[in-house]
């Protein structure tokens, strides 16, 4: 008898539904025992992808370690919309020093914990891109190559959003920031700059590194689990559509994170120990204009005759990426 | 039991009795023999539990302490001058945050032009920060302080400061009695946080605070300081009653009974200028000085009181605001008493130029004949300052002054 594949595709998103799942592969969000780490009744945008990111990446750790957690986080959108004093979102122990320290301060948490003998308590650091790959970047080699013991989450919306949206060593070329405006003969974010962290995190030979968008919320929280299996120094780094900042509808948040991922722009992989070990690969691939176009950080690309010499230029950063990791779709 | 023992080593030594939990390390000169001594015995295991850990930076040391800290960890990293500089934001961020990290200050020159021998100018730039600042006279005090350092900093939920004269202290073999384990354990009780990391009893540290209510916070800090004016002659008495040891303290007066010129000085410098008053009071001069331990919070009142009798005040600093004049004296004229004594500023030291016996003899020499300035600079070239001024005026092209004047030196001043 022939095996056929089930494909479970619903409203269009090729996610599989919950109901749909055992109760083990069903994700955190849906128990009732999730920890709700952080609350409702913050003042994310919204649509926030970081949000969305920090919600299920935290609750999926908190299981992962039975509630024995400590999370640091950087100045930026997570600790400002989250933290207006007296009041918290946070339902878990949480420690915000400032913007470029959080890995180094994430390391003095873990080591006050061996120091006194609780070692069941795990520390997750997180910072957006600007607190990761720019300000934060020293200290977080620094971690890496210690192999303190910290998750160190990384919610990239690829530009300084909290601050008006300016750029980033995380923004995409040729994207508008405050400070790379779409203007001129090379408009928005130039080519060649930019820092790819995770392959600079697998270059540390720590044992685990894995990029993930919240558009599949399930292998986010499959890979914080997955971190959490390991002791040293560990990275996560989250697409996170940013509405604000990248000109795009509320509602398209994970349609966009889906359109970078389904596009190749935004490799999804894990790595173990600086060799990647899994991929998520293409389901239906799409060109980088259907994952441009919707952003109006992108605009000037389409708008008029349009810059199909720069759409080209992406759509090759997006066919490297599906060439290095093997991304294509297994069909095609 | 006194011992020969160098400065560092002697702070190493306290230090590790005081049993920290997390020490980090990033080397500068002249702090680095502090730091590796801890390192040793944490390797070795004389200091368990202790994590010490190689950072990448000052500021990580300084937010890797902050972390540890938060986690209800006794903390503790030293640094020095550029070191100190290069973590500010956090040692902001520890003082704001009440975390009771103790940290050893190795005082050294701030560049350009970069230099490595001591003044205070590292102290002086962070004094607004929120820590309690004190500063050693010498390697016993140095020693001490800290023990009395990791108990007002976990008393008040604010860091300290041990400032210790790079080289001349950091380096000096000096005697010096080292406190016993059970006098520290006695002294010293295990580190109980005000608000700690605990996934038992989550709370969030660190909220963002707008203008209904930063005013207060930050006044609760300054309340805090005020809290420890009270608190550290009551500490000192007690290290007094168990070692015998006059250590800390707000201030360290020596001859002021009937003295009607007083200087005042912070640090290393305070034996030497002793030694020049006891000579002068020798010859009939009634001369005195203040040595101030606790630089922050600056104890105002114990200032006023103790040169309500004098005429003239003479500080001597090891640094200045440029501009503008004493850091020290400033502070010495807020505090001055109503009897308004006349006040000079001397700075000297800077860089680690010496200060010699003669020297302070010649600035209380020229106090008593009316011709010290208000503000003036110990041994300074005014030769070679003229000659690169002229030099500057004369070409616009001049090139790096602090070269010309080395090259200025090293013919002798004849390169004009």
């Amino acid at each position: 008898m022939t095996e056929t594949r089930v494909h479970f595709y619903q409203v269009g998103s090729f996610a599989v539904g919950n109901r749909l799942l055992s109760d083990a592969d069903r994700t955190v969000q849906a128990s009732r025992e999730r920890t709700n780490s952080l609350d409702a009744g913050h003042r994310a945008c919204q649509g926030c992808g970081e949000a969305l990111g920090a919600r299920y990446a935290l609750d999926a750790a908190m299981r992962a370690t039975g509630g024995r957690l400590v999370a640091v986080n950087a100045t930026g959108c997570l600790e400002v919309f989250s933290t207006p004093f007296p009041e918290t979102s946070w339902r878990i122990a949480w420690l915000h020093s400032l913007f470029g320290n959080a890995p180094a301060v994430a390391t003095g948490v873990a080591a006050a914990m061996r120091a006194k003998g609780r070692d069941d308590v795990r520390v997750v650091g997180q910072a957006g891109d600007g607190g990761t790959v720019d300000i934060g970047f020293g200290a977080l080699s620094g971690m890496f190559e210690r192999h303190d013991d910290v998750l160190f989450i990384c919610y990239d919306n690829e530009g300084y959003m909290n601050t008006g949206v300016q750029r980033s060593a995380a923004t995409p070329p040729t994207a508008r920031t405050a400070t790379s405006e779409a203007v001129g003969a090379d408009p928005g974010n130039v080519f060649g700059q930019g820092k790819d962290l995770p392959r600079i995190a697998m270059a540390h030979d720590i044992p685990y590194v894995a990029t993930a968008t919240v558009a599949d919320l399930h292998d986010l929280e499959r890979k914080v689990e997955r971190a959490m299996t390991f002791r040293g120094a560990r990275y996560l780094h989250v697409l996170v559509p940013c509405p604000l900042g990248w000109g795009a509808a509320s509602a398209d948040t994970v349609r966009l994170a889906r359109l970078a991922a389904e596009s190749g722009f935004f490799p999804v992989f894990e790595a173990e120990h600086g060799v990647v070990t899994g991929v998520r690969r293409i389901r239906r691939r799409v060109g980088v204009e259907e994952y441009l176009r919707p952003q109006r950080r992108f605009a000037h690309l389409f708008a008029g005759e349009g810059r199909p010499d720069l759409v080209a230029r992406l759509q090759l950063i997006a066919d490297a990426n599906v060439e290095r990791y093997g991304l294509a779709p297994e069909e095609e | 039991m006194l011992q020969q023992l160098e400065g560092s080593r002697a702070v190493a030594e306290t230090v590790a009795r005081c049993r920290p939990e997390v020490v980090c390390a990033y080397p500068i000169s002249p702090q680095t023999h502090i730091i590796e001594a801890i390192g040793a015995m944490v390797k070795d295991g004389r200091l368990a539990p202790c994590e010490f850990i190689n950072v990448e930076s000052e500021y990580a040391a300084m937010s890797v302490s902050i972390g540890a800290s938060a986690a209800g960890a006794r903390a503790y990293t030293a640094t020095a001058s550029q070191g100190l500089l290069f973590m500010i934001e956090a040692v902001y961020n520890a003082a704001g945050l009440g975390l009771p990290v103790v940290m050893t200050l190795a005082n050294r020159a701030i560049g350009a032009p970069i230099n490595i021998w001591n003044d205070h100018s590292d102290a002086m730039a962070v004094r607004d920060a929120g820590w309690i600042q004190l500063f050693a006279e010498t390697n016993q005090e140095a020693a001490d302080l800290h023990v009395q350092a990791f108990r007002l900093a976990e008393t008040l939920s604010v860091p300290v400061m041990v400032c210790m004269d790079g080289f001349i202290l950091t380096h000096a073999v000096e005697a010096v009695d080292l406190i016993d384990q059970a006098v520290v354990d006695s002294f010293l009780p295990p580190y109980e946080p005000r608000q700690v990391l605990d996934p038992d009893d989550p709370v969030s540290i660190g909220a963002m605070v707008g203008p209904e209510a930063f005013e207060e916070v930050r006044y609760l800090a300054h309340l805090r300081q005020l809290d420890a004016l009270e608190l550290i002659p009551s500490v000192a008495e007690e290290f007094a009653a168990l070692t015998g040891r006059a250590s800390g303290g707000l201030l360290h007066p020596y001859r002021l009974d009937d003295a009607e010129t007083v200087i005042v000085a912070m640090g290393s410098v305070l034996g030497t200028i002793k030694d020049a008053v006891d000579a002068r009071r020798a010859t009939g001069e009634r001369v005195g000085v203040l040595g101030v331990t606790t630089f922050r919070p600056f104890p105002v009142a114990a200032v006023a009181d103790a040169l309500a009798g004098a005429r003239r005040v003479i500080v001597v600093e090891k640094a200045f605001s440029l501009g503008m004049g004493g850091v020290l004296a400033t502070d010495v004229a807020t505090a001055s008493p109503a009897s308004g004594p006349e006040l000079a500023t001397v700075v000297a030291g800077l860089g680690g130029r010496p200060i010699t016996r003669r020297d302070v003899e010649g600035v209380l020499g020229r106090s008593a004949q009316g011709t010290l300035p208000r503000l003036s600079f110990l041994n300074l070239d005014e030769d070679v300052v003229a000659r690169e001024r002229a030099r500057m005026a004369a070409s616009r092209r001049s090139g790096p002054f602090a070269e010309n004047v080395l090259r200025d030196l090293a013919a002798g001043g004849a390169n004009r």
